[in-house]
């Protein structure tokens, strides 16, 4: 821990708070991510069953999904749009020295983001009034614009970890710059895919989950049924590429940021047949506490024999690497994920099995169970991740080239402080109001369902949806219509 | 050379910002108007019918306005953010909370609530022009020099508060006369009528507002003015002024389209103008676009990304336009949300 504070006093006060609110915007901002990237994707499959098969139930769930999708893009553009804002009010420096170099993945994100921004908007309003055929093949390269977007991104963080491109002149800056190199560099390929998949998985889980916890609940009816399978088959298959993707990545950290992996296993001298930890706090003096040791394992993974030589996190001076408290944390974050990303594998397998081999759906409700978690636990995962990424490479925010120190802006620590402040308060209320939102949806469409079970008319329909009914326009209105035909109502359309 | 390309490329994207987000922050800045929930309800009903399909786009501008001056000019974005650091991290909170108010205000049934959002959402419009309004007025008045930490001097002075008022009053008078269109569209006659005579007061709010900035800058930013009274600036403040003519005689004459085109025109002219103005300098005076300039390289693939970009975007965006003046697009209805068959199956229904 001394070590932490000696290293942190040298550090300027605006470091910590700037640290601080660049982590808690990117952690809230993640959290909408995968429904941003992968929900078009999978409401897509859905609708397109639905048409294919004339399947009223299936279009159903790929029109509401595309309701949910709605209300949480909308979210996600403006929490994306404050993490622009960032780069330029927490690190100036970053931008003014290497956004020439790096800056035009965001070009290509941005201009992807358009084209998402756009395509959605057709495929969310289209619905009434193009016809069926048209409606989805608008909607169609709206995957293809999520994964353009996630391409830009993903190269400028891999940039981050593995800078090339450029070359530096007599005074340190960068020139001669190749965007080639800067955009393809070592650790985009398997960052970018890892990524990818996680988005994907991330999200057919957390839809799937809704519907794992109706059916805990005794709903078993055909819309549940379906709503659960279509994404839980989309994730089940992608959970064991990503294992291999995750392994190869992993690897690839040890060959290109050996440092960064000396933090993540805790490996503190350099050596062969070094042992594996299982979570574990790494002390300043390098010592290793608690955790679960398996010996050589960590060489084997990294190399395949026990024999492979691990870079220790000793192979550097002290200030060019993470901390012991920075190491526990990236380490702790990675073994999260693995432990969450195995747990997920087994349940993929149990479901493989039961769908493949018996032709049914699990009947336990403890899959179930592990269903309905699979959600909010892939989120965990993608947020340790991510805390892997980014702790692992402290303290250098351009590894090796740049510290962040370096980055920092010089606006004061208490303005930065006061801005933490707020935003936490405005994000949690944006958040919570998110999250009552899409409950009190999805109450409301149950509510409607139970009802029409029944046989009941539904009687005036409730402003529940992002969507409508149209508030009713006082004056000069036609009298509504109950809503209660099989039609659509003419609902405020004056 | 390049670098005079992307610069022209830079303030284009920034004149789209004004245009297309400028038009939803001026629908904010009407809803704030409005008055009470009653008598608001119509205007407000219409102002988030014409705004909901078309505001994420229109505020995806200013992302990429963003990414060309990290790209293409590292030194001013740098400049910019720690001069103006106070008055853009407001901006930022404004534009959080405006997209989030405008996104969570429709699925809210309490009135109580309802106004909570509405209200977030219109303040907000309020604030977050006017804050970028004066963060490029103590861009225009040569006040951030590359070095300058965050400062009050830097927004808080005469051309920074002016520009932030006309941001405020270009976003209003474009807002109404959209919304006029909007109202025509959706056969609302009284609103034609409201938001048209609300474009008007914009239109001569706004040339008082010209008329005072310059004198202001004459003395307070003489690098722009002299740029805005000379030359190509000239030119386009006149252009500028021949438009907002135009304008108010279309509004009088009731067409709804080419009052938008004219409108917008108001906008795009003043931008480029402030533009012209300020050249050759990214910051006046004391960084020229040479200076702020990044690699050669870079600049070359951010114009190519750009063309790219343009061949791509640009015809989905007009087809979007295009979809949402022509009514195709419609809200989902709770009764699509239900179990019942498509809309669309019935073509007799929809009329």
């Amino acid at each position: 821990m001394h070590t932490t504070v000696t290293l942190l006093a040298g550090a300027p006060a605006q470091l910590l708070p700037a640290r601080e609110l660049m982590a808690f915007t990117l952690a809230s901002h993640i959290i909408l991510v995968p429904l941003g990237v992968a929900l078009p994707l999978i409401t897509l499959v859905m609708h397109y069953r639905g048409l294919r098969r004339n399947d009223p139930v299936a279009l159903l769930l790929a029109r509401r999904w595309s309701a949910v999708m709605a209300v949480q893009f909308a979210v996600g553009v403006v929490t994306g749009t404050v993490l622009s804002f960032e780069f330029g009010l927490l690190w100036p420096g970053l931008m003014g020295k290497w956004g020439g170099v790096f800056g035009i993945g965001f070009g290509v994100e941005a201009w992807a983001f358009f084209l998402e921004a756009v395509l959605i908007a057709i495929y969310l309003y289209g619905w009434r009034r193009l016809k069926p055929r048209t409606h989805f093949l608008l909607g169609l390269p709206l995957p293809a614009a999520a994964l353009l977007g996630a391409f830009g991104i993903l190269a400028a963080n891999a940039w981050m970890n593995t800078p090339q491109g450029f070359t530096l002149d007599a005074g340190g800056k960068p020139v001669d710059v190749h965007i080639w190199s800067a955009i393809f560099t070592p650790m985009f390929g398997p960052q970018y895919w890892h990524f990818v998949v996680a988005m994907l998985i991330t999200a057919g889980y957390t839809v799937a989950g809704v519907y794992a916890v109706g059916w805990l609940r005794g709903r078993r009816d055909r819309y549940h049924r379906l709503g659960f399978t279509v994404p839980f088959t989309l994730a089940a298959v992608f959970t064991p590429v990503q294992f291999l993707l995750g392994d190869s990545i992993a690897r690839s950290v040890f060959h290109k940021q050996a440092v960064k992996f000396a933090a993540t296993e805790l490996v503190w001298r350099t050596d062969t047949h070094v042992p594996e930890y299982v979570f574990g706090r790494l002390h300043p003096d390098g010592s290793i506490s608690g955790g679960i040791k398996i010996p050589q394992f960590d060489s084997i993974l990294a190399g395949f024999t026990p024999g492979t030589k691990v870079t220790g996190l000793t192979s550097v001076p002290a200030d060019d690497r993470p901390t012991a408290t920075q190491a526990t944390i990236a380490h702790w974050a990675f073994d999260t994920m693995v432990v969450i990303g195995s747990l997920l594998i087994l349940l993929a397998l149990w479901y493989g099995w039961c769908r493949l081999r018996q032709h049914r759906l699990p009947t336990s409700p403890w899959f179930f169970r592990g269903a309905a978690c699979a959600g909010v636990a892939s989120v965990v995962a993608v947020e340790c991740g991510w805390i892997t990424a980014e702790v692992g490479r402290q303290p250098w925010i351009v590894y090796r080239h740049m510290r962040i120190a370096e980055a920092v802006t010089a606006t004061r620590s208490t303005s930065l402080w006061i801005m933490l402040g707020l935003v936490v308060v405005v994000y949690v209320f944006i958040f919570g109001s998110l999250l009552a939102v899409l409950l009190k949806m999805r109450t409301n469409w149950r509510l409607d369902d139970a009802r029409r079970a029944v046989g009941e008319r539904t009687g005036e329909p409730e402003a529940d949806t992002p969507y409508g009914p149209r508030a009713r326009v006082p004056a000069g209105d036609p009298p509504p219509d109950g809503g209660t035909g099989p039609g659509p109502a003419k609902d405020g359309r004056p | 050379m390049i670098a005079d390309v992307i610069a022209v490329v830079l303030l284009l994207a920034v004149a789209a910002y004004a245009c297309a987000g400028g038009t939803d922050y001026g629908a904010g800045f009407w809803d704030l108007t409005a008055g009470g929930a009653r008598r608001g309800a119509r205007p407000r009903w219409l102002i988030d019918h014409a705004m909901a399909p078309v505001w994420e786009v229109n505020n995806v501008w200013l992302v990429f306005v963003f990414v060309i001056m990290w790209t293409g000019f590292p030194a001013l974005f740098q400049t910019v953010f720690s001069a103006m650091w106070l008055p853009l991290a407001l901006a930022a909170i404004g534009l959080v909370l405006r997209g989030a108010g405008f996104a969570l205000r429709k699925p809210i049934r309490r009135i109580a609530g309802r106004r909570l959002y509405g209200a977030v959402f219109a303040l907000s419009s309020l604030l977050t022009p006017f804050f970028l309004g004066a963060a490029v007025g103590g861009i225009a008045s040569g006040r951030a020099v590359p070095g300058t930490e965050a400062s009050a001097h830097a927004w808080a002075n005469p051309t920074s508060i002016l520009f932030g008022l006309i941001a405020i009053v270009a976003t209003a008078f474009l807002g109404a006369v959209f919304l006029a269109g909007d109202a025509a569209r959706y056969g609302a006659p009284d609103l034609v009528g409201y938001f048209r005579r609300r474009a008007l007061g914009s239109v001569v709010a706004l040339a008082v507002l010209a008329a005072v900035m310059l004198t202001v800058t004459r003395s307070d930013a003489p690098h722009v003015w002299h740029g805005l009274t000379h030359g190509v600036g000239l030119g386009l403040v006149i252009l500028a002024g021949v438009c907002s003519l135009a304008t108010g005689w279309l509004l009088l004459r009731r067409s709804g389209v080419w009052s938008r085109v004219t409108a917008v025109g108001v906008v795009a002219a003043a931008v480029i103008a402030w533009g012209a103005a300020q050249r050759p300098y990214l910051i006046p005076t004391s960084l020229t676009v040479a200076e702020g300039a990044g690699d050669p390289g870079s600049l070359r693939w951010t114009g190519l990304v750009t063309l790219v970009a343009v061949v791509l975007v640009c015809p989905a965006v007009a087809f979007l336009y295009w979809l949402d003046t022509h009514g195709e697009l419609e809200p989902l209805s709770d009764t699509d949300l239900r179990r019942t068959e498509p809309a669309r199956d019935d073509p007799t229904e929809l009329n």
